[in-house]
């Protein structure tokens, strides 16, 4: 089940910087841009046996998306797009397809949270993907970085979800309660404090929890 | 527009005029009239000291000014857009070779000190 959200947007991650308060604190900010967003359909329990918006960001060039995509966003009557992602809004009912979203729906102090994909770490090993601790580096100890022992000798198979080495980060990662610092909407801007998942350029959702 | 633009874009309305901020350098003697807050009230400390580093861009910028007080070295970072910084005076300007100054951490106060930098 979707999380209810009073507000939301797909936007980008641009990238961190600081800003400093009248009173002299500095304050680590992400700087994201997102929207204008299209609402480009909208399910419905009748039809689809759920509510939610689709909304589309990111105008691109038609020739870069492909038919049945084009196809979608046409019958909406929006331009093309090349996000989509859906939100279950608290207030459905107001919105109609084809209307445009944007960041003034975000206003300063309000908490958001904002999910990405984080970056991939690659192949990792057990203490950097787990947190295991890892052996002695010294006196003839041969036990560095190794996992351990995976298991008793009783149950005869390793548990699901033991942790051993593999691949990292590229998970779709949530941060919940980011304040908004700033909104720029004559440039579509969003600062929120803290840092936000995923490369700069990177794909995000923002939204905010209706509670 | 590409994002290292919209970055400055933004940082650029934190950033003060050349006209509010002294160019400093490594070498420089500076006084830093610098705001503190205790309690409700407010004062200047000013911190004065040798330039040893700057570093960082934009709004990131930072320097760093060490001094020896009662015989212990102190040094201090600031952020040189930060807005608690009143004002900063250029005491003397000091002509080196290096643009960080970690060495003087080893040398005594008289092997620190710097010939004036004279302008071309």
């Amino acid at each position: 089940m979707k999380a209810v959200v009073s507000y939301g947007l797909i936007g980008e991650k641009i990238g961190m910087t600081r800003i400093f308060t009248p009173d002299g604190l500095s304050v680590p900010v992400t700087v994201l841009q997102c929207g204008p967003c299209y609402v480009v359909q909208k399910k419905d329990i009748d039809r689809d046996g759920y509510r939610a918006l689709q909304l589309g960001y990111k105008e691109v060039k038609e020739r870069k998306l492909n038919k049945p995509l084009l196809g979608h966003l046409k019958k909406a009557q929006v331009p093309p797009l090349r996000f989509l992602a859906e939100f279950h809004f608290k207030d459905h009912e107001k919105y109609e397809v084809g209307q445009v979203l944007k960041v003034d729906g975000f206003s300063v102090g309000d908490r958001v949270d904002v999910r990405g994909i984080s970056k991939g770490k690659g192949f990792q090993g057990v203490i950097r993907r787990f947190g295991y601790s890892g052996g002695p580096k010294s006196h003839g100890s041969m036990f560095y970085r190794e996992p351990g022992s995976i298991g008793a000798t009783d149950p005869e198979k390793v548990f699901k979800g033991k942790g051993l080495p593999g691949r990292m980060g590229r998970d779709t990662v949530t941060v919940r309660n980011l304040e908004v610092v700033a909104v720029y909407p004559e440039r579509n801007l969003l600062l929120v404090r803290g840092a936000v998942p995923g490369p700069a350029g990177g794909r995000v959702l923002v939204f905010k929890r209706a509670s | 527009m590409d994002r290292a633009r919209i970055l400055r874009a933004v940082e650029g309305s934190f950033i003060k005029d050349d006209s509010e901020i002294p160019q400093i350098a490594p070498g420089d003697m500076v006084r830093v009239h610098f705001k503190v807050i205790e309690g409700d009230k407010e004062r200047i400390q000013p911190f004065e000291g040798l330039v040893i580093a700057v570093r960082g861009s934009g709004v990131n910028r930072t320097f760093t000014v060490r001094k020896v007080s009662f015989g212990v070295g102190v040094e201090r970072i600031f952020p040189l857009y930060s807005p608690r910084i009143e004002r900063i005076e250029i005491l003397r300007r000091g002509r080196v070779r290096r643009a960080k100054l970690y060495y003087l951490r080893k040398k005594s106060a008289k092997e620190s000190r710097l010939e004036e930098r004279r302008e071309a």
